[in-house]
């Protein structure tokens, strides 16, 4: 039966269509996640690849809430913040361990986001600028000379008592793990789709069904966990710190500039991002951060004006091209 | 203590408030929030440290130099991302990122050519002495920073309320599509409604290096945030909202200061904060806001 025949055969490419797409899925994370693990063997800067990997899931969290949302974050920055003093304050009045510090400083990021879920009402610019405006006023608590039995205040969080560059180095590896798998099922999960068709239009997708409120939300807080997980481990690995240094709003720019900058809505395109600018940062940024500025903000001007989609895009965009030309119409 | 606040919260406040309407004139009718606004305020200050420390001329001078610079600037900045943006599915996200890039643009260029460090000026506006007010003591530059607001947002005022552009202006600010169709050209509009708004931003400046104890390439994103706060205080769209955003907020702010200096630094955050989440349209305004 010639039917029969057709009808098995477009079955068995929906499996090996699915097949690939999970292979594809499980690469993305274990790929990102082996090649950090051996950095280690590479370049001998322990420091520098924990700042790397932090930004890979401060870019990754970026990904989640705007990528998925269409919330832009400036003040993304407050749950890395939040994340660090969580583990300082668990390390130091709750005598935590380093790890478990490290995922309480996730838990006080997202204490902070669940405070904040009203700012979800706001829309846009207005959003944009409420959460800076949380962060600064987040970070101004934690350095209030008021506060100093909780958090020091203004003089400095220390955790020398747990330090271990080894340590905190692995415990970056598996957050960028837990960032990666977090991101590949939020794409492929019911939330995903919901939240796919809310941003594409609110008004329809909540007659369709969908919760829109919930669904924002869980993104909201889902990136809210990364950023607060890799400010814990940044916190963690640095071990010496100002409120000044992990409230910096340079934090918030640099993860929403990688991930437009790799593209967001897609797997890999954050980590490229992350990965490459923050190479190039290290390499000119350090000695004179206002060239690197300079040409950040026109990377961000060019993604604006010319690139909406990011390095994916261009990429997307020149493999169609040559399919094209192969003779491969699609 | 109670006169010395409520008297500088309204002198600053009245800066704050000019220190706003560039802001609120760009969203009001381009719906474009120009994150950048606060490093033009910079732009603006150097501009008057220069003139002071190089040429030895008052820094208020910096502003009818300024005015024309940047309407010219503007206009040819707008014309020239116009497009990009009309192109977008999501023209205000894009114009979030864009002039985001653009404000790190001008902090990097301002580190370049002024260095990291504060450039403060020595002397006041107008030589060093303090001024009495009701008994209370005031540096010199509290009044003439209110001298200068009060009659630029007249000037503001009077352009949108009484002049044929201004007319203009305003039909495009209620709907664009329909200033379009009765003849309005609404390109050139909008890029003088962008040049006035930098123009603005950048006379502020010349007030901001005295309120703000001195100039720094880093200061632009707190002066957008405080602009921003004072333009949703007041209610977006309308100079007079955003004078009475400024009073609001410098009140707000100097009463702080006296009273509970520690938490002062998180004011202008939580009075923002609080408008936007409790009365989103501003406290001062009727209409509905969009966006």
């Amino acid at each position: 039966m010639p039917e029969r025949d057709a009808d098995a055969s477009g079955q068995r490419a929906t499996r090996a269509r699915q097949w690939r797409r999970r292979g594809a899925d499980l690469a993305a994370v274990l790929v990102p996640t082996v090649l950090f693990a051996l950095a280690r063997t590479v370049d001998s800067n322990l420091l520098l690849l924990v700042t790397i990997m932090v930004y890979v899931v401060l870019a990754q969290g970026v990904n989640v809430i705007y990528g998925f949302t269409g919330y832009l974050p400036f003040g993304y920055v407050g749950f890395f913040g939040a994340g660090a003093y969580g583990t300082y304050i668990a390390v130091a009045h709750l005598g935590a361990n380093a790890v478990e510090a490290t995922v309480l400083g996730g838990v006080a990021a997202v204490l902070v986001a669940v405070v904040l879920i009203p700012l979800l009402r706001l829309r846009g610019a207005y959003f944009a600028i409420a959460s800076l405006a949380a962060a600064l006023a987040l970070s101004s608590l934690v350095s209030n000379p008021a506060l100093t039995s909780v958090t020091n205040g203004p003089y400095g969080a220390d955790l020398s008592k747990v330090f271990s560059a080894g340590g905190s180095y692995w415990m970056a590896v598996v957050i960028v793990a837990v960032a990666m798998l977090a991101v590949v099922v939020l794409r492929r999960s019911r939330l995903g789709l919901q939240l796919r068709a809310v941003r594409a239009d609110q008004v329809s997708a909540g007659y369709a069904g969908v919760n829109v409120v919930a669904a924002r939300t869980g993104a909201w807080l889902l990136s809210a966990l990364l950023a607060g997980l890799a400010g814990g481990v940044y916190a963690w690995s640095i071990s010496v710190f100002y409120p000044t240094a992990v409230f910096d709003t340079t934090i918030s720019l640099f993860a929403i500039v990688f991930a437009l900058f790799g593209g967001v809505g897609t797997v890999l395109g954050p980590v490229v991002g992350a990965v490459v600018l923050y190479y190039v940062y290290n390499a000119i940024g350090v000695s004179d951060p206002q060239y690197f500025q300079l040409i950040f903000g026109v990377v961000i001007v060019i993604i604006a004006l010319f690139l909406p989609g990011g390095l994916a895009a261009v990429l997307v965009g020149a493999r169609r091209r040559l399919a094209l030309r192969g003779g491969d119409v699609r | 203590m109670v006169l010395y606040a409520l008297i500088a919260g309204v002198l600053i406040g009245l800066f704050y408030g000019f220190a706003a309407l560039g802001l609120s004139l760009a969203f009001g009718v381009l719906r474009v929030v120009n994150i950048a606004h606060g490093d033009v305020i910079v732009l603006g200050s150097y501009l008057a440290y220069e003139l002071s420390t190089q040429a030895h001329i008052n820094p208020l001078f910096a502003i009818p130099i300024a005015v024309p610079l940047a309407v010219a600037i503007g206009m040819v900045f707008y014309r020239f991302v116009a497009p990009s943006l009309g192109r977008s599915k999501d023209p205000e996200m894009l114009s979030l990122i864009l002039f985001f890039g653009v404000s790190q643009v001008i902090e990097a260029l301002a580190t370049i050519g002024f260095s990291v460090n504060q450039d403060t000026l020595l002397t006041g506006p107008v030589g060093n002495a303090s001024v009495q007010i009701f008994g209370q003591s005031f540096p010199n530059y509290y009044p003439v920073a209110a001298a200068v607001a009060v009659p630029g947002a007249l000037l503001v005022m009077f352009y949108l309320y009484r002049s044929r552009l201004g007319l203009a202006t305003r039909a495009l600010m209620s709907s664009r599509a329909d200033a379009m169709l009765s003849g309005i050209d609404v390109g050139r509009t909008s890029a003088l409604s962008f040049g006035i708004a930098l123009a603005l931003a950048a006379s502020a400046g010349a007030l901001s290096i005295y309120v703000n104890g001195g100039v720094s390439p880093s200061q632009g994103t707190d002066l957008t945030t405080t602009a921003f706060a004072v333009v949703v205080i007041g209610g977006l769209g309308n100079p007079a909202g955003a004078l009475a955003g400024g009073l609001v907020f410098g009140l707000a702010e100097q009463f702080a200061q006296s009273y509970e200096p520690n938490w002062a630094g998180m004011v202008p955050y939580v009075l923002l904060l609080a408008v936007m989440l409790v009365k989103p349209e501003g406290l001062l305004s009727r209409r509905v806001r969009y966006a």
